[in-house]
C-alpha cells in the first residue's frame, strides 16, 4: 500500500513536471502572452511600397513599441499596399498629422512602421488612416537611382567640355 | 550452378516474405492495441505503474541531457553568433532549435533507449516464460493487461518528456549564454519571445513529439510481443526496438518538418 502510494506520488511529480515545462514553453519561450492583448484601436496606412514588412512587425514611435502589424493587404483602386497598424490601448493620444514610415532595424534586421508624432490637437481614433506615408527604402531602387544620377551628372559635364 | 542461384534466390524471398509478414504483423497488432485502449482507462492502476517505470524512471536522463544540450548549444551558437554582432539573438536560436527539433527527437532517442528496450525486454521475457500463455490460460487477455498499459503509458509519457527536455535546455542555455558569456538577460529572452510562436513553433513541436511517442511505444511493445521466445531472442528484439524506434524518428522528423516547416 505504502509502495502504491510512493508511486502514484512520483507519477503526480512527472506530469507536474511536465505541464510545467508546457507552461514554461508557453508563457516564457513563445509568445503567447502577447497575443492575448487585443484591446486596442487599429489604423491603416497607405504605401506605395512596403519593402520586407511582415505581420506582426512591431510599431514604433522614437524607437518605443506601442503596437504591431496586425494586417498587409493590398488595395485594388490606388494599387497602394495597406498596412493595418494596431495600437495598444495606452498609447491613445496620436496627434492626426503623425506620419508613417518603413524603417529597417540596423543593416539585415527586420522591418518596423515608425510613426512620427505630428503637432495637430485632434487624436487617431479606431479605423482612421494615417495620411503621410513614407515607403520601404528598397536598396535596389536606391542603388540605381545613385547609378542614374552620376549617370546624368557625367553626360552633363561632357556635354559641357563639347561647349 | 543454377541451383545456387535459384537458392539464393529463395533466400531474398523468404527475407522479403519474413519482412511483409512482420509488417503486417506489426499493423494487425497495433489495430489489437487500439481497441483495447478504452478498457485499459478502467484499471488506472496498472497505467500509473507503468507511467512509473516508463516516465519518472526517463525523467533523469531526459533533464542531464536536456540541460547538456542546452548549455552546449549556447555555448556553440554564442561562438558563430558573435562574429556576426549579434549575441542577443542567442535565446531565440537556442529555444528555436530546442522547440521545433531537438527536443522532440533526442527525447524520443533517449526514451527509445532507456524505456523503448526496457519495455520489449519485459514483455519479451514475460513471453519466454511463458507468464502471457498463463494469463491466457486464466482466460485474461494479455494483449489488455500487459500491452495497452505500456503502450498508453509511453504515449503519454513521451510529450511530457519531450517539454521537460526543451524546457530545461533553455534554461542551460540561459545559464551559459547570461551566466557565463555575459548575454544581456533581458535581450536572451525577448529575442526568444519575439521569434518563437505558440502555435508554429511550440504546438508542432508537441506534435511531432506525440508522433514519435506513438512510434516508439508501438515499435517497443510490439517487438517485446513479437519476440522469439528465448533469451537470445529477446536480446534480439531489445536491439531491434533501440535501431529500428532510431531510424523511424528520423524519418519521420524529416516527413513532419517538411510538412510542418518546409511548405510556406
Amino acid at each position: 500500500m505504502q509502495q502504491t502510494r510512493m508511486v502514484e506520488i512520483a507519477v503526480g511529480f512527472f506530469v507536474a513536471c511536465g505541464m510545467a515545462a508546457l507552461f514554461v514553453l508557453a508563457m516564457k519561450v513563445s509568445n503567447i502572452a502577447s497575443i492575448g492583448s487585443d484591446d486596442g484601436y487599429t489604423s491603416t496606412a497607405h504605401c506605395d511600397n512596403i519593402g520586407g514588412l511582415k505581420v506582426r512587425a512591431p510599431v514604433r514611435i522614437g524607437g518605443v513599441l506601442i503596437g504591431r502589424v496586425s494586417n498587409v493587404g493590398f488595395d485594388e483602386k490606388t494599387y497602394q499596399a495597406v498596412v493595418t497598424l494596431r495600437i495598444e490601448k495606452a498609447y491613445q493620444q496620436l496627434p492626426v498629422d503623425s506620419s508613417a514610415s518603413i524603417f529597417t532595424a540596423g543593416l539585415l534586421g527586420e522591418q518596423y512602421v515608425s510613426l512620427e508624432p505630428g503637432g495637430a490637437d485632434t487624436y487617431y481614433k479606431d479605423g482612421d488612416s494615417i495620411k503621410l506615408t513614407q515607403s520601404a527604402l528598397v536598396m535596389e531602387q536606391l542603388i540605381g537611382r545613385f547609378l542614374f544620377q552620376k549617370a546624368s551628372e557625367g553626360t552633363a559635364k561632357s556635354e559641357g567640355t563639347v561647349k | 550452378m543454377p541451383d545456387a542461384m535459384i537458392d539464393s534466390l529463395q533466400g531474398l524471398g523468404r527475407k522479403a516474405l519474413s519482412f511483409f509478414e512482420r509488417l503486417g504483423r506489426a499493423h494487425l497488432f497495433l489495430w489489437r492495441v487500439l481497441t483495447g485502449l478504452p478498457q485499459a482507462f478502467a484499471r488506472p492502476g496498472l497505467l500509473v505503474a507503468q507511467l512509473y517505470s516508463v516516465g519518472v524512471l526517463s525523467m533523469v536522463i531526459i533533464v542531464v541531457s536536456g540541460l547538456n544540450v542546452g548549455m552546449v548549444l549556447g555555448l556553440q551558437m554564442y561562438n558563430t553568433l558573435s562574429d556576426f554582432g549579434s549575441e542577443e539573438s542567442l535565446g531565440q536560436v537556442v529555444a528555436l532549435s530546442l522547440v521545433r527539433e531537438l527536443g522532440p527527437v533526442v527525447a524520443a532517442l533517449l526514451f527509445a533507449g532507456r524505456a523503448g528496450s526496457a519495455l520489449t525486454a519485459e514483455i519479451g521475457l514475460m513471453k519466454a516464460t511463458e507468464q502471457l500463455a498463463g494469463m491466457e490460460m486464466m482466460a485474461v487477455d494479455p494483449l489488455k493487461r500487459v500491452v495497452v498499459p505500456r503502450f498508453i503509458a509511453g504515449l503519454i509519457s513521451m510529450p511530457l518528456l519531450a517539454a521537460i527536455f526543451s524546457a530545461v535546455g533553455v534554461m542551460g542555455g540561459y545559464f551559459v549564454g547570461v551566466g557565463l558569456l555575459g548575454v544581456d538577460s533581458g535581450a536572451f529572452w525577448s529575442t526568444m519571445q519575439s521569434r518563437v510562436d505558440w502555435h508554429e513553433d511550440v504546438l508542432n513541436g508537441i506534435i511531432k513529439s506525440v508522433a514519435f511517442g506513438f512510434v516508439a511505444a508501438w515499435i517497443a511493445v510490439f517487438e517485446g510481443y513479437d519476440a522469439m521466445p528465448t533469451s537470445e531472442g529477446v536480446s534480439r528484439a531489445t536491439t531491434r526496438t533501440v535501431v529500428h524506434t532510431a531510424l523511424a524518428v528520423l524519418g519521420l522528423d524529416f516527413i513532419l518538418t517538411a510538412l510542418m516547416f518546409g511548405v510556406d
